[in-house]
Formats: structure tokens, sequence, C-alpha cells
């Protein structure tokens, strides 16, 4: 039967999530854009709301079951807040999510626990430099060698990757799939590079990452001898960055709603004009269609169903949504849209990367 | 409740009927009737009568069945909108044109339904639950005059204190479905006439106009862009005499002199439904468009991967899957609105949202195709430039795009009507 209303228990997620998006985030999010900075403090506060142990069984030391429309609800939310600070509490679900997914029993039993406690940084590596990148066609590496595996090649745009313990690195392997595994960031081989200056998401640190013989034991293959499915962990990579995409053009969308309901020229507000007034019915359209189309997609994955052809078009059309109900958040502020302190601008510059971002995100 | 997009297989059963119909009957006609406008179509007709005849018995009994204090009350959301939407959607695929020439009440049903009293909706709508002729109803709002802003009406009626008849002076247009109420069946048309000019929207009030009424007169059959095999014509009437009992409503929708704008609300609540309906026959033929122009890429040696990143796909490849994006984006917007209301919640919100967005989205996705498919799309030989004329109609009828965009706007920034114009 269909139905557009959450659960109970999603609602007060939810909540929880917007009270912290609203009381801890939004307050630092200006700050932490210019100083490339999120306080640690309110990371700790996000990652105490248990998204992740939530989501993983108690036998690995969590309270619950993954669901991905639980975690794009949670996802838009954080957004919602800020995306470089949803993007950083998140990022531990890089690791968490593909291991719960295809680990060995072994893995599991070693990794997830460590979901269960304190926050601490993990972080994949998917992305590569240069132009032109395909996740089907990586140039990173992972050849068989005297009983291990050999990783070489270049990553970017790795969340955390300077203080990150494990980092779960994509490679192209001998038969042509891609394969995932786990790396200690002090292995020799490793070389994490400075820090990357991006347009948007500032807040978080990414950083380019060689690879460069680094030797990897057949245990640390994730899913061991069976590895991965990694169209299905991009499926749930597009879901989740399409469903961030949609909190950050609600964000924009509902300051453009509120200022021109207050801002005044001609002796009116401006959103007494139907020029302004359809930009904002617009972005309301589109916030609104990316999301059930998240939601769509979300739904099938739960249900295990095929949903590459969701993923995907929830994401193309959630980042491009996401680009145009921003732009027009900035269009409504006109002159103040283009200074700094207001923030309509930050989530532009944010909204552009959803094109472009790979490995970014899971729910 | 949990979020789904579970369609009961019950509507899915339905909805192969209805694309077996869709494809059996109305595709081979869809050409034929496009070029022939004016030619009524004749198989679609006869094999949906008895369908929707037996499916309008059904709901108009259910509708005035007295209330049983013993039968317990279902539990849940109803299915009753979606099966339409499924209906509509494929009936559409199609052939838009020919679904508008289904026979039944349509949106005089709606009407009369949102505001008759018992008494009207048994008199007037028994018609289209009985009998082996087809029949229409027909709605008469729009005038030369009166587009958008449906208050500015020109159409009067007035009460003949011997007669005690209604009588009735104006000019009605765009009336889809009107010849064939009035000429071709023992139907009849909702009119929107005023009472009261000074009164505003207050003065406006629904009549129902039986077939073949003296003074009641078909000026015109339209020749339109696309869905040409749908009937829109002109009525004009000239002293049309009214019995006094075929004013819509209770008395408060009767009354005049109280100011009351309730049939006038009547009126606009029923685009609630029919604002998603036509959105999913927007769907249809959206989607008519995009199985085509795939089945052709496909022979030509092009398929549509959606795991490759945006510099490995050809313009074409990432044109349809914009294509199947802005579709797929209308068709949860109008589900949303549909399921709403299945569970008996308000969507005028979301209603207009899905009109406003399938309108746009199908109108962009035929003409694309016809882009794509070339002098192919172009040439009448095949139906894509008739898709491309048919969905044009969607941003434009039961309120324009930027009607749409307004009550949108209206909703999301709690204006009123006059704060918002």
């Amino acid at each position: 039967m269909v139905s557009f209303t959450p659960t109970d228990e999603q609602r007060m997620l939810v909540e929880a999530i917007h009270r912290y998006a609203e009381l801890d985030v939004r307050p630092i999010a200006h700050e932490a854009d210019e100083a490339a900075s999120i306080p640690d403090a309110v990371i700790r506060t996000g990652w105490e709301i248990g998204l992740i142990p939530a989501s993983l069984p108690e036998e690995y030391g969590g309270f619950g079951q993954r669901e991905a429309l639980t975690g794009v609800l949670a996802a838009e939310e954080l957004a919602w807040g800020d995306l470089a600070v949803a993007l950083k509490v998140m990022a531990p679900a890089l690791v968490a999510y593909p291991v719960l997914m295809f680990g060995t029993e072994a893995q599991k039993r070693d990794l997830l626990p460590r979901f269960c406690e304190d926050y601490s940084p993990m972080t994949a590596a998917l992305t590569e430099p240069g132009l032109f990148f395909d996740p089907l066609a990586m140039q990173t590496t992972a050849t068989a060698e005297d009983g291990q595996f050999v990783l070489n090649g270049a990553k970017a745009n790795v969340p955390l990757a300077a203080e990150a313990e494990t980092i779960l690195v994509y490679a192209r392997e001998a038969g042509g799939e891609v394969g995932a595994y786990l790396v200690d960031r002090q292995q020799a081989g490793i070389a994490v590079g400075e820090r990357e200056k991006l347009m948007g998401i500032r807040g978080l640190e990414t950083y380019p990452l060689t690879l460069d013989g680094v030797r990897v034991d057949q245990a640390r293959r994730l899913g061991g001898e069976a590895g991965i499915r990694f169209g299905l962990i991009q499926n749930y990579a597009h879901v989740a960055l399409a469903a961030l995409a949609v909190g950050v053009a609600r964000a924009s969308a509902e300051y453009a709603r509120a200022y021109a309901k207050q801002r005044v020229q001609f002796g009116v507000p401006i959103a007494t004009k139907q020029a302004i007034a359809f930009m904002l019915a617009e972005a309301a359209i589109e916030v609104d269609a990316a999301r059930l189309m998240v939601w769509e997609a979300a739904w099938k994955l739960d249900q295990g169903q095929e949903a590459t052809r969701e993923a995907t078009l929830a994401r193309q059309y959630a980042a491009n949504a996401a680009l145009t109900v921003t732009d027009a958040g900035v269009q409504t502020l006109g002159g103040y849209g283009f200074i700094r302190e207001y923030p309509v601008e930050r989530w532009l510059r944010n909204a552009r990367g959803f094109a472009m971002f790979s490995g970014l995100a899971m729910v | 409740m949990a979020i789904s997009f579970e369609i009961p297989e019950r509507v899915v059963q339905e909805q192969q009927m209805a694309m077996a119909l869709a494809q059996g009957v109305m595709r081979p006609q869809a050409r034929r009737l496009d070029e022939d406008e004016h030619a009524r179509p004749v198989d679609f007709i006869q094999m949906i009568w008895p369908v929707l005849r037996d499916q309008q018995k059904r709901q108009l009994d259910k509708l005035l069945a007295p209330p049983d204090p013993n039968k317990p009350k279902r539990e849940g959301p109803g299915i009753t909108y979606l099966r339409m939407m499924v209906q509509v959607e494929a009936l559409s695929w199609g052939d838009a044109g020919q679904y508008l020439c289904m026979p039944s009440a349509l949106l005089a049903g709606s009407a009369i339904e949102a505001v008759g009293t018992p008494e009207q909706k048994e008199r007037f709508l028994r018609r289209f639950a009985e009998g082996d002729d087809p029949k229409w109803g027909a709605m008469a709002m729009t005038e030369p005059n009166a587009g958008s802003d449906t208050k500015a009406i020109e159409t009067t009626a007035v009460l003949d204190p011997e007669t005690r008849e209604w009588v009735l002076n104006g000019e009605k247009i765009f009336i889809t479905g009107g010849g064939l109420a009035l000429n071709e069946s023992n139907g009849l048309v909702v009119v929107w006439a005023t009472v009261d000019k000074s009164a505003g929207r207050a003065g406006m009030k629904p009549f129902v106009v039986e077939a073949r009424t003296p003074g009641v007169i078909v000026t015109k059959a339209e020749i339109k862009h696309g869905i040409r095999a749908s009937d829109t014509v002109a009525v004009s009437f000239q002293n049309a005499r009214i019995p006094y009992d075929h004013l819509l409503g209770d008395p408060e929708v009767r009354a005049i002199d109280e100011g009351g704008t309730k049939g006038f609300k009547g009126a606009m609540a029923t685009f609630d439904a029919s604002r998603p309906l036509v959105a999913a026959g927007a769907l249809g033929v959206g989607r008519a468009a995009l199985e085509f122009v795939r089945e052709k890429l496909i022979e030509a040696g092009i398929d549509i991967p959606y795991d490759r990143p945006y510099h490995k796909l050809s313009a074409i490849q990432r044109d349809v899957l914009e294509m199947e994006a802005q579709l797929k984006a209308a068709y949860l917007l109008t589900l949303r609105a549909i399921s709403l209301l299945d569970h008996g919640q308000r969507n005028s919100l979301e209603a207009s949202m899905a009109k406003a967005k399938a309108g746009k989205a199908v109108t962009w996705v035929t003409q694309k195709a016809v882009e794509i498919l070339g002098m192919m799309g172009y040439n009448r030989e095949w139906l894509a430039e008739k898709w491309m004329r048919d969905a044009r109609i969607n941003d434009i009828y039961e309120g324009t795009g930027q009607i749409n965009l307004l009550i949108v706007a209206r909703r999301i920034l709690d204006y009123s009507s006059r704060e918002l114009n």
C-alpha cells in the first residue's frame, strides 16, 4: 500500500537530528566554513545521536537494523544543518556499512563494535585525481602476490585521511572487478598528501592519497573470497548523496521563503511578487520531487530489489535540484545572497558538488 | 504507517487490463482520429462504456447507501484514486484524445458529488450507472473573458418568479465532452453562472443543464493543436430555461443573500482530485513518448546505461536519462497527491505541485522525443509528433502551470489570494 508517512521511530529520529542541526550545527556552520574546521564537540554531539549503532545488530554491539529509508531521512536532516558536518559525522559509515553488507564474520566482529564507541574517524578512498573519473575503470589496482594483495595508485577527495585509522580502499582487481581493501593508514607505502582546498564543504578535511606497493593480507580484502558487490555499494552511496542534496536544497528553499516574506521593496514584501513567488514555488516542488525519488530508491533497496535505475536517477535529479534551488536562493536574496554572512551562497557552493561527489557518503 | 511504494496487486492487474485496451483498441485508431479531427472513437467508447457504467454504479450505490451502523467502518486507506490514476495513465498512454472521450460523468460528476444533495446525485448521476447507451457529463466554466480568472464569468442565471425556472444567458467555451453530453447522448453539463454579479464568487452557482434543453446551442467544435479526438466545444445559452431544482446543492449553496461561497469552494475542492488525475494523463503521454524513443534507440544499437559517469554518456543518453528522471519526479509527485486522497487527507498543495510538474515535464519530454527522433519524430507516420501536441494541453487545462504555481506559492508562503495575486 502506497504511503508517504514515516514510522514513529523515524519521525522521532528526524526530530532529534533536527534539534541537533538547528541548535548545534547551524550556529557554527558559517565559522566552520570560514575556518575550514568543525569543532570536535559538534561532531561528538552528532555522533551521540547514534545513527550507526542504531543500524547495527546487537551481536556486533549495536541496537537495531540498517534501513536505507531511515538513513536518507537522517541524511536529509543532517545536511539541512550543514553539509560538511553531515559528511563528517557520517564518514564512519563509509566503512561500517560496506563491512556490514559484505564483511566476513571475522571482519564484522573485528570492526563493527568500534562504531558503537566514541567517534573515531574512518574513511573510504574511491575517487581518483584528474579528469574523467570512472568508478568502473579505476586506475588504482590490487594485484595478487605471494598470498597477499598489493595496492598501487592514487586517490583523491578522501575525507579525514590524515586521522582515520582505517581506510577502505577501492581498487580494480585482475578480473576487472572492483574490490575493497581494509588498509591501516600507518602501513608502508601509504602517503597522505596535503589537505585539499575545495569550493564548498570546507569544514570537511579531504586529502589526496597515494598507494605505492601497499601490501594487504587476504583477510583484509572486504568479503574475503566472495568479495563485494560494488554496484550495490554505489547504489547506497548514490541514495545517500541524493538525500544530502535534498537537505541542502531544503535549507535554501526555506531560508529564501522566510527572507522573501520579510524583505520589503516597493513597499511590499518581495514574496508578494510573482517573479519571486514562482521561484519559491518551483523550489518547493523540486525539493519534494527530489525527496520522493530518494525515498523510492531507498525503499527499493530496503526491499532487496534491484535499484540501480532509481538510485542513479535520484542522484542525478537531486544533484540538479540542489543546484537550481540553491541558485534561486542566492537570487532571492539579491546582493545579500552574495555576501558570505548569509548562508545561501555557502549552500550554492555545497550544492555544486553533488554532481561529482563520489564515495563521500553512505546510508 | 511506513513509507511505501507498494502498488497493490489488484491495482497492478487493473493497470494491465487498461494497458491491453490502450494497446489493442486505442493505439490502432490513434492516428486516424488525430487526422480526422471530429470523428468519434467508437471502438473505444463501446468497449469501455460497460466497464465504466458498472464502476459508476458501484460508486453511486455506495455514495447513496444509508449509513449502516452494523457495518464496521473500513480500516485504513482506500485505493479508489490510485485505481483511477493507473487507469487514466494507461488510457492516455493509448491515446490522450480518445481517453478524454470516456463516457462518464467526468467533471460534472465531481461537481455533483461535491455539492449536490443526495436526491440530486441520484437524479443526475444514475444515468451514468445504467443503460446500454453511453452518456457523457461535462463542465462549463470557462468563457471568452474568463479563463484562469473564473470569478469574471458573465453567464447569468435569473430566476423567473412565475415559473420558478432559472433563465441562463451567456457563452461558455472549451467544454470537454460538451458535444457528446448535450447532442450525442442523454447527458448533462454543469454550468457555472452568476445569480448576482455584484456578489463576486458568492454569486457563482452550478446548474445542471440537461441534453437537448431548448436555448442551449453547441456553436462550435474547436480545432486543436493536440488531443484532437477530444470533443471541445463552445455553447451558447440563449434564454435557456432550467428547472429550479437544477441548481446544485443544499440550501447553503443556493443562498445568495448570505454571501456564502460554499458552492464555489466546492468546485475548487474538486480540483484536488482532478489535478492529480490530469497529471496522471500527462504521465501516460510522456511514457508513450519515452518508451518509443528507447525502443528506436535500442534498434539503433544505443542503450541507456545507469551506472556510467557523465563524461561517458552521449548527449542522447543524457537526454533520455533526464527525460526519465523528469517523468519519474512527476509520477512520484502525482502518486503522493493521489495517495493523500486515498488516505482522506487534504492535498491541495500536493495536487497543484503534481499538476504543475507533470504539465511542464511531459511537455518537455515529448518535445525532446521529437528532437531525438529527428525527422522520424516529425513525420506523421509515427506518433511522436502527436504525443508532443497531445502533451501540451496538460500545462494549460485544469489550471495552467502558472496558476498552479501561484497556488503552491500561496500555500507555502501562507498568503491569501488577495496577498499574492
